[in-house]
């Protein structure tokens, strides 16, 4: 065999385990889209449950996700590019910080469960939120934030020390620079770590459990204070604690949820290309 | 240096990156409006002595410095020195031309944008003259608004020139400002220096001898972070007294 096969069976094993790779990921959206198509309509999207979930639509678990998610984006946000920003740019190299940073590794590997009995135990009993969109945000945000930390971290690391060199030597303060140069050139790899951590909220069942989660609501919330039904913690429920449930309504709501987590997933990728395209180094 | 006014005076400078000192005991003035140049093998310390004129070395962690720096009389390390402003008066150019991101007008108005310029007419009226100052405005006066980063590597220096310029700066400082550049473009940064000096002191830490005897009203030589010698340009090239000096620009070592 000379050169020329040996590079040919590399790329045909290459492309095979691409394949492979793929695979798992082409089947279970096709077979949640097939099964779950029909469905989707207008009313499943619109419409309150009926008949003890049986029938009827699932939007209020379609807008407690989309609640929940509003409410983690709006605390894990400024707190996790704040964060960043304070150890990228401001944290001398100290014990305090290499702790900081050790603990916001190690954060993102617990489980979600364990984020859910904490948020039951801190923001549910102590602080008396009870089993609300708040102390499920609150949960979700916890969990959410070391994601949105290291990522927001990385991507300003990423911009050359030069830029705030420069910006220094031309009368900006620290602040100045990080405003007007760091933060646009970090800001796709930030927003790509935000997204990324929203989505792990919103697909999310374990936290919100304990903290957020209505069994059966068959209206929309009227205060942060109240309970909502969520997609993923309603898929559980009917497709283990409901006897008789439709299998379509199930893949329906499966279809719902992927969709929601998917476009996300698409927006942070245009988001990144839109502004690789604008970047200049 | 006995007939010009002195505008920065630097007096026993000591520097020490954590233990290792890249300064020792350095004294020395720098005339108002004329070329000064410091000079010497890599490690010598020009570079840190350059950075201590505005200040830029803050930015380094585990560092220490002795003596003063006196601009216009004024101590720069003083207590309560505001640092933005220093640097406004004090420009600097880098080695390598570093461009911000975005345009070649939004390169220039950085400064004054973030001194508080903001009238449309007077930023314009800003660029045109920094960039002619630069000698640059010809080649780019309709290219304003492509990105920096178009611009030839010569070009991109001299609009690292302009930008410190736009600020009206007292002291122009640059670091090796044509170490990327080729011959023609060195000879129109240079070209730009020397008209530049009519108006500014200008302190450059040349990227050849020959840039040195070229350019240098004054001249520094450095060793070892030492200064050896400080004389007339006209007269170290010539006739160095300190044969350090002379062994360096015949080329003996360096």
């Amino acid at each position: 065999m000379n050169r020329h096969h040996v590079q040919r069976a590399g790329f045909i094993l290459l492309g095979a385990i691409s394949l492979i790779v793929v695979m798992p990921i082409l089947l279970v959206v096709g077979s949640i889209v097939v099964r779950g198509i029909g469905a989707v309509n207008w009313e499943f999207l619109t419409a309150m449950p009926r008949d003890g979930m049986k029938a009827g639509g699932i939007l209020p678990a379609i807008v407690g996700t989309l609640l929940l998610t509003l409410g983690t984006a709006l605390v894990a946000i400024p707190i996790g590019v704040g964060g960043a920003i304070y150890l990228s740019e401001y944290a001398r190299d100290t014990w305090l910080t290499r702790t900081i940073r050790l603990a916001v590794i190690n954060l993102a590997g617990i489980p979600s469960v364990v984020y859910g009995l904490f948020g039951l135990g801190v923001f549910v009993l102590f602080l008396q939120f009870g089993t609300s969109i708040l102390a499920g945000s609150l949960t979700l945000a916890v969990m959410t934030l070391p994601i949105i930390i290291s990522t927001a971290e990385e991507a300003l690391r990423a911009v050359p020390t030069e830029f705030r060199t420069v910006s220094a030597s031309l009368g900006g303060t620290r602040w100045q620079g990080i405003r007007y140069i760091v933060l646009p050139q970090a800001l796709p790899g930030i927003i790509t770590g935000i997204i990324l951590g929203l989505l792990r909220a919103a697909g999310e069942t374990a936290p919100i459990l304990f903290t957020a989660a209505a069994f059966f609501l068959p209206r929309l919330p009227h205060s942060i204070f109240d309970p909502v039904m969520a997609l993923p913690y309603h898929l559980y429920v009917i497709s283990t604690q409901v006897p008789g449930m439709p299998l379509r309504v199930q893949y329906g709501t499966a279809l719902v949820l992927l969709t929601l987590v998917l476009s996300l997933n698409v927006l942070a990728a245009a988001i990144r290309s839109r502004f690789r395209r604008r970047r200049q180094w | 240096m006995e007939d010009r006014a002195v505008k920065i005076r630097i007096e026993e400078v000591s520097y020490f990156y954590g233990s290792h000192p890249a300064l020792q005991e350095v004294t020395l003035d720098v005339p108002a409006r004329a070329i000064t140049v410091f000079f010497g093998p890599a490690g010598s310390g020009k570079t840190t002595l350059l950075r201590l004129i505005n200040r830029l070395n803050d930015l380094v962690e585990g560092t220490r410095m002795k003596g003063r720096i006196l601009i216009d009389g004024q101590d720069i390390y003083a207590p309560g020195t505001d640092l933005s402003a220093l640097r406004r008066r004090v420009g600097m150019v880098f080695a390598l031309p570093l461009p911000l991101p975005g345009t070649v007008r939004s390169n220039v108005e950085y400064g004054p944008r973030l001194a508080g310029v903001h009238e449309r007419a007077r930023l314009d009226e800003i660029v045109e003259h920094s960039l002619t100052q630069a000698a640059l405005w010809d080649e780019v006066k309709d290219r304003l608004d492509e990105p920096a980063l178009a611009l030839s590597g010569g070009q991109q220096q001299r609009l690292c020139i302009a930008r410190s310029l736009a600020l009206e700066p007292e002291v122009l400082l640059l670091d090796e400002p044509t170490s990327g550049l080729d011959p023609i473009s060195t000879g129109k940064v240079e070209e730009s220096l020397s008209r530049l000096k009519e108006q500014y002191t200008i302190v450059i830490v040349p990227h050849s001898i020959q840039q040195a005897a070229r350019v240098a009203d004054y001249a520094a030589f450095f060793l070892a972070g030492r200064l050896i010698e400080y004389q007339p340009g006209k007269d170290i090239f010539t006739t160095p007294r300190h044969k350090e000096t002379e062994d360096y620009i015949t080329g003996r070592f360096g």
